[in-house]
């Protein structure tokens, strides 16, 4: 296979052709933070948690879905790229609750995001879903990285119970028409749970044991 | 964070064999999560290994050794703990030595019948025929395989020479065509069943199903047969007629690696599609499809369960699979071959171990004499050379007098049996009936003495899973009161029943640890040469043969040569259904698994996976509700010429007409009341797809 050369934060980067730009800076032990991506499933590009700068783009880019090209010079760390971050820790805190993400958290911290800063005056309150003997669906917690839909439709059990339901600021994610898990194809294989980042998502007995 | 620690073992449920993670806090199980990155699973769990493990937790967990209060007062009847005193260790183990020597010295060892368990580890199954052969000196030791895929075995011994899965979990994303019959995939082998939907949507694998069921699996596929029950044979001669006829055969797989294929290819020319379908219901052109596809495609695989070896011509079934693999040179590549679905975790194993009445561990024959001359230089003792009975074999020997004991390591007969009248009846003619279990089910009920086990969370060991990777268990708590390891109770045993014979097993059955038994058996079955725990730690489960250090295992078998040496064609004749349905009986009853419980339901009916399964329901074509004048949840009676059972009706045209189908699990409506103890010639199989029944509305509806 042919092998791309690029520069990343001012180090050259030898990487093969068709690699994303974060497969080529982890090659390199170059870290960028991700939210949605996860190393079994396709990177949807959705979260912009790890976007970096390429020169001659006009837009910052999601380096999970950007592919390397001969002599591209990216930069990891600019501000322009640390306040975007910044910013979209702050806008996932408005409305979810992240304390059982902890690799969020420390994200937070890392990028000094104030989570107070786009904060709601009303709280929305959005009480977990028990409707099933196996795993509860808390979505005060969930950020919509789309994981758990990945995972329970192409990419890993093919049931199709979990989707991502309305539109902009109403997305969310839900079942087909809202119905209760038991009344959808949801299988229970719980693998959903597995990829989650944020703890909405948890079986029944851990959530009992929290409360 | 909601657990203390956590401990990655093989889960305990069907036989892919997943790595979990059993996530602990305050001595117990709280969760369970899959081992990241291992395989076979790579990250995926079902909902019975990711949910259904609570059941080593349960209440009902026997936690002492119980006695039965009235010993020895003519026939036994059955008892729930109300029957049982607690004992100790000492007491229950004395008086079940002091039982078996008594028949060992009246009787010899022909008088007892042993059953191991496809649930334990290797470990334990290996020192649980070394015990029946060495002690005991009978060879009267089978397993549960026996009534799943023994007639699979049968089949691909005659036609391979060994009957292990041929292909690894890892191959089927290199599939290119395959064939899934007689296994309702998605709820028996659910992670199984993820890699194979995977493969027909990612990587555009064609996917055929023959199966009498709408199973989901028939979703993905591009064609799906749904021949009438009983009629396999049918449809793959018919389809093995269409390859021939067409030349699509490859000639020099044929010339290179088998024999008998003029002999066979001569005997087709009457087994037309058109005769197919008037006997099988399948349309001749799907079955011509079906052959053209399977031969025309680069690699090609089967797939199949239960559906094709429990049936009264089970090993023919599976000759018929053979013949079309061998005929088609789909063997012995990579996405290629014959897999039979292995229904429990270490059923594989089980087997391996020597858990079968003509074999030692590693499928070395009893009655051949340099085997037995090796085993018994190795055990220190002498050893009988006559292959013993198998499960069946070994009730009916009950009711002729020839059996009187029975030792039984977490089996359950008593659900799993056909035509459970008559198998409760061959057990109360018992005049000893010592049980090793973790709960007290329906076959401990009669029981003399039972010593309470370990369960797959609190012991060490390994599980050998559906494709022959033999994968590590390991102790994330201790068992529940006094229960011990399996391992631990049967040296226990032996001791002390040589102690009484007078003879000295103490140093044939003394261990430290799992690894130690499993390094003897090692030593004894070359395949095993090249295994132990330590170096199934360091590389995540190895599939055998490994028959040494430096083997790094084998994940698809045949490359080169069959077992057998060349792989061999079979004449198959079409026999007719063993009990066809008729003006009294009119229904064909099938019997078959749900996504939710696992065979006779001891541990996942108490689970919470028997909350959102918690009853027995017999699934019923909407045109013959609609005649019998039923209503979707109806109660209903459905009966055979053997007994009958009441359960309420779902109404779904995932079953043909005219078939009924229940699930296995329970115990308050057994469908194994109903089905026939009719077996496969030489597999010994009974026939559990297929009997006549009625159903008639319960009394209790109206």
């Amino acid at each position: 296979m042919k092998e791309i050369s690029l520069y990343i934060d001012g180090r050259m980067v030898k990487c093969p052709e068709g690699s994303t730009i974060l497969e080529a800076a982890r090659l390199k032990g170059i870290e960028i933070p991700t939210i949605c991506f996860h190393e079994s499933l396709t990177p949807p590009g959705l979260c912009r948690q790890c976007v970096v700068e390429v020169e001659g783009a006009r837009v910052l880019l999601p380096s999970c879905i950007t592919i390397v090209r001969e002599g591209m010079v990216v930069t990891t760390d600019s501000p322009r790229v640390l306040r975007a971050r910044k910013t979209i820790l702050e806008m996932l805190s408005a409305t979810a609750d992240l304390s059982e993400a902890p690799e969020l958290e420390q994200q937070i911290k890392a990028f000094g995001a104030d989570p107070q800063r786009f904060r709601p005056e009303e709280e929305i309150k959005t009480g977990p879903i028990v409707d099933n003997p196996f795993y509860v669906r808390d979505y005060g917690k969930c950020i919509l990285c789309g994981k758990c839909v990945q995972v329970c439709s192409e990419e890993v059990q093919l049931s199709y119970a979990l989707t991502v339901a309305g539109r902009g600021f109403d997305s969310r994610i839900s079942t087909f028409y809202g119905k209760p898990l038991p009344d959808t194809s949801c299988v229970f294989c719980g693998n959903c749970i597995e990829v989650c980042p944020t703890g909405a998502l948890k079986p029944r007995k851990e959530f009992e044991n929290d409360i | 964070m909601t657990y203390d620690r956590k401990t990655s073992t093989t889960c305990p449920f069907c036989g892919v064999g997943c790595q979990i993670d059993l996530n602990i806090r305050n001595g117990a199980i709280i969760s369970a999560a899959a081992t990241p990155g291992k395989a076979p699973n790579y990250g995926r769990l079902c909902v019975k290994g990711r949910f259904g493990t609570d059941y080593t937790h349960h209440q009902s967990r026997l936690t002492k050794p119980l006695i039965r209060k009235e010993l020895d007062r003519g026939k036994r009847t059955t008892c729930g703990m109300e029957g049982f005193r607690e004992a100790t260790w000492d007491e229950a183990l004395d008086l079940a030595a002091q039982r078996i020597s008594r028949t060992v010295q009246e009787s010899g060892g022909s008088a007892f019948g042993t059953f191991c368990c496809a649930k334990a580890t290797n470990e334990d199954n290996y020192l649980f025929q070394k015990f029946v052969r060495a002690v005991l000196k009978t060879n009267n030791i089978d397993h549960c395989a026996r009534l799943c895929h023994a007639a699979s075995v049968a089949g691909l011994q005659k036609a391979l020479g060994s009957a292990a899965m041929s292909n690894s979990i890892a191959e089927m994303k290199d599939l290119d065509l395959f064939i899934v019959t007689g296994s309702n995939t998605t709820e028996t082998h659910p992670v199984i069943s993820t890699y194979l939907k995977e493969a027909v949507v990612k990587n555009k694998a064609r996917l055929i199903v023959i199966d009498p069921r709408k199973i989901e699996m028939a979703d993905f596929a591009l064609l799906h047969l749904q021949h009438k029950p009983g009629t396999d044979v049918a449809v793959y001669q018919a389809m093995a007629h269409v390859i021939v006829k067409n030349k699509l055969y490859d000639k020099d797989f044929i010339d290179r690696r088998t024999e008998g294929f003029e002999d066979y290819m001569t005997s087709l020319e009457a087994f037309t599609p058109q005769w197919a379908e008037e006997i099988s219901g399948v349309p001749a052109g799907k079955i011509e499809e079906a052959a053209k596809l399977y031969a025309g495609a680069e690699r090609a695989a089967f797939y199949w369960g239960m559906g094709i070896s429990q049936s009264v011509h089970g090993t023919d079934n599976t000759l018929s699979i053979a013949n079309l693999a061998l005929m088609c040179g789909h063997l012995g590549k990579p996405g290629t071959g014959v897999n039979p679905l292995r229904g429990q975790n270490n059923v594989q194993g089980c087997s391996d171990s020597g858990g079968l009445p003509n074999i030692y561990p590693g499928y070395q024959s009893v009655s051949d004499e340099e085997s037995a001359v090796k085993f018994e230089k190795a055990w220190k003792t002498s050893l009988n050379r006559e292959p013993g009975l198998t499960t069946l074999e070994m009730s009916d020997a009950i009711g002729e007098g020839i059996i009187s004991d029975f030792i039984i390591m977490g089996e359950n007969p008593l659900m799993s049996e056909p035509d459970l009248n008559k198998a409760r009846k061959h057990l109360s003619e018992l005049k000893n009936m010592i049980v090793i279990d973790i709960f007290l089910n329906e076959t401990g009920e009669y029981a003399d003495v039972i010593l309470p086990a370990a369960a797959f969370s609190e012991k060490e060991g390994t599980f050998t899973n559906s494709d022959r990777r033999v994968q590590l268990v390991r102790k994330a708590l201790d068992p529940p009161g006094e229960a011990r390891a399996d391992w631990e109770i049967i040296c226990e045993l032996a001791g002390r029943v040589g102690d009484k014979l007078d003879r000295d097993y103490k140093e044939s059955f003394s261990y430290d640890s799992a690894s130690q038994i499993w390094d003897e058996m090692a030593s004894l079955v070359p395949a095993f040469g090249g295994i132990s725990h330590k170096r199934i730690e360091e590389e995540e489960g190895i599939h055998w043969p490994c028959p040494d250090s430096s083997h790094s295992g084998t994940p698809y078998l045949f490359s080169d040569t069959f077992p057998r040496g060349r792989g061999k064609f079979h004449r198959l004749d079409h026999t007719d259904l063993s009990e066809r349905p008729d003006g009294d009986f009119p229904y064909i009853l099938s019997t078959g698994r749900v996504l939710y419980h696992w065979h006779g339901g001891t541990m996942t009916r108490r689970s919470v996976l028997n909350d959102i399964s918690p009853a027995p329901f017999a699934e019923i074509h909407p045109d013959d509700a609609l005649r019998e004048n039923l209503a979707d949840n109806s109660r209903v009676i459905v009966s055979s010429r053997r007994g009958s059972i009441e359960l309420d009706i779902r109404i779904s045209d995932r079953s043909p007409e005219g078939v009924l189908f229940i699930p296995i699990h329970f115990a308050e409506a057994a469908v194994n009341e109903l089905t026939r103890d009719i077996r496969d010639a030489s597999a010994k199989i009974p026939d559990y797809k297929i009997c006549a029944v009625k159903i008639e509305r319960a009394s209790s509806a109206d």
